[in-house]
């Protein structure tokens, strides 16, 4: 029950508390920040004086300078395998392709599944046998039956998102609350509004919590998919480096995967941000990693 | 049972709700079987608001969930205004024991969803279950999600939903057990002036026999598990009735006795069961 009376000045209250929250907030951002970017300076900056003072030889284990000096170059001038950009892009798209694929077939097979006992049943043995396996090794299968070109790739990277996407779906569609099927059920909702109105929903932040780890994976598979022939790609690029003894080069290709994958992580948390607005703020959810 | 000569009484004759010889067995997790209802019989009148009262787990939320056709008697028969229950069926509201608000819908959608269901359009779901929210006074609350409200704003939203579809039969499983004495007077004596205001029968399970007593027209007593009906009692206090003052009307002491008589034996039993599983 409200009070009419005290709603003005309870909203002036609250007003005041979250204007003095969120001044704390961004305080304490500042600070994280500043102790993130003197993690990064005392790692790199050791690492740099290990090597200037031959305590670690930059040939095996590179050096901050002669990466970030590698970057430049491939920015500014070129890659051996061509403009940088082309690099970044090509295996942008496998990823992304093999995240969509993966994930879009992860989510039918887990709710098919999740929701139709038999199913489960007869597919659970394969399913599992699967994902035993240790499915890099279809990257070399793909590169044969499908070639070189993008679509190997994207199979690899797919079939690494789609078992992590398929067994939360499965599981979320298990764990839907029996009581909210029964209650929109009393209230009229048919097979397909069960489905899309109460299983989906509920199941969906099972599912959105398994895209971070999978696109984390789609890029794994992307980069494999490379290994077992290509023409371009960052993997391709590192692979180069790498027969070419350029240490800095494989580490100035991990450092682009790595700047990839933190972009495609603040993307799928702001969509998830988006999705789940009527899922309580978890506590401690501002030390999410 | 009074005489009814005209054949236009026939009608009434048949009752809302219907089980006959009921019994209800679940399988439990390590394989055995747990009879929770042996053959029970009730009828309930058209329009009636009647309570059930009874120890905990002696089967009341699983009488409700045979009447909603959300589940199966093992044996015997339920009827609904004369026919077998075969399923769930339209014309049921059920607000039950636990949470069912969607946590994804706002209060205007968790409302809409009934008429949602039944192919109204969406504007007029939309308008309906505005006109509810303020009837169950929530309005201003329509874009709040369920985890934003309290736990009896929430109850509010859960009646609002059943009672948007017009239902002939309302089966409530301790609906305001968990809210605070005033909230829950508000929401009893709202609820009676809905009841009033249409020709709905309503089923209210509780264990708290003053609520069943203030609310109802009958109320019936449940034996300790396994359930079967004990004993039921006409209450024919007055109405309109305010729940918060009915208890000092002449007559509720009296009544309230003779059903605590019944109800107390039943209470023991379940509670020495319940010490010496617990001790077991
Ligand atoms: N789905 C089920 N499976 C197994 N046992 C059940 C199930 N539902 C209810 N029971 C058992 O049946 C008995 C009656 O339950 P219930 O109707 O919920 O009691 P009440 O609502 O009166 O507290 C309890 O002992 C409970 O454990
Ligand atoms: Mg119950």
């Amino acid at each position: 029950m409200t009070a009419p009376v005290s709603a003005a000045q309870e909203a002036a209250k609250v007003l005041n508390l979250g204007a003095r929250r969120s001044r704390a907030r961004r305080r304490h951002r500042l600070n994280i920040l500043v102790l993130r970017v003197l993690v990064a300076v005392v790692g790199l900056g050791s690492w740099e004086l290990g090597t200037r003072t031959g305590f670690i030889d930059p040939f095996f284990f590179g050096q901050p300078s002669g990466i970030a000096h590698q970057l430049w170059v491939w920015v500014t001038d070129e890659t051996s395998l061509g403009p940088l950009w082309l690099q970044v892009l090509v295996t942008f798209e496998e990823t992304v392709g093999g995240f969509a694929v993966g994930s879009i077939l992860g989510v039918i097979f887990g709710i098919l599944l999740g929701g139709n006992k038999l199913l489960a049943e007869v597919f659970s043995i394969y399913i599992k046998a699967a994902n035993a396996i240790p499915r890099v090794v279809l990257g070399a299968l793909f590169a044969i039956s499908l070639g070189l070109d993008i679509r190997a790739k994207i199979a690899t990277a797919s079939v690494l998102v789609f078992f992590v996407v398929f067994f939360n779906a499965f599981q979320g569609v298990r764990e839907v609350d029996r009581n909210l099927i029964a209650n929109a059920r009393i209230l009229g909702a048919d097979d397909r509004r069960l489905t899309t109105e109460v299983i989906i929903p509920s199941a969906l932040s099972w599912i959105l919590a398994s895209l971070h780890i999978s696109f984390g994976l789609a890029l794994v598979g992307a980069v494999v998919g490379e290994l077992f022939g290509a023409t371009a790609g960052v993997g391709e690029l590192i692979y180069y480096s790498e027969a070419n003894f350029n240490t800095n080069g494989v580490f100035a290709g991990m450092v682009l995967l790595a700047a990839m994958a933190l972009l495609a992580e603040a993307l799928i948390t702001s969509l998830e941000n988006r999705l789940v607005r009527w899922r309580p703020p978890a506590l401690g959810s501002e030390i999410q990693i | 049972m009074k005489a009814r000569s005209a054949s236009r009484n026939l009608l009434f004759m048949v009752p809302a709700i219907r089980l006959s010889g009921v019994t209800k067995r679940f399988l439990t997790p390590s394989g055995g079987v747990y009879t929770a209802l042996r053959d029970l019989d009730m009828a309930v009148e058209q329009g009636e608001f009647c309570s059930v009262v009874g120890p905990t787990g002696c089967g009341k939320s699983t009488t409700l969930a045979l009447i909603s056709g959300l589940e199966r008697p093992s044996q015997g028969e339920v009827l609904v205004s004369g026919k077998p229950v075969t399923g769930v069926m339209d014309g049921i509201g059920y607000v039950f024991q636990t949470d069912a608000v969607f946590p994804w819908k706002t209060v205007l959608d968790n409302v809409a969803a009934g008429p949602r269901y039944h192919g109204i359009s969406n504007r007029e779901a939309h308008e309906r279950a505005r006109d509810w929210i303020a009837r169950v006074g929530l309005a201003g609350f329509e874009d709040r999600f369920p985890y934003q409200l309290s736990g009896g704003m929430r109850k509010r939203v859960a009646l609002a939903q059943s009672l948007i579809n017009g239902p002939r039969i309302l089966l409530m499983d301790e609906p305001f057990s968990a809210l605070d004495v005033q909230t829950r007077n508000l929401m009893e004596n709202e609820l009676l002036a809905l009841w009033s205001a249409s020709p709905t029968t309503v089923v209210f399970v509780t264990h708290d026999l003053e609520e069943a007593i203030s609310l109802s027209d009958r109320v019936f007593v449940i034996t300790a598990g396994p359930g079967t009906v004990k004993s039921d009692y006409k209450v024919d206090l007055p109405r309109p009735r305010n729940v918060a003052e009915i208890r000092f009307q002449a007559g509720f002491t009296a009544i309230y006795q003779e059903i605590w008589n019944d109800l107390r034996d039943e209470v023991l039993v379940s509670y020495e069961r319940q010490k010496r599983s617990g001790a077991a």
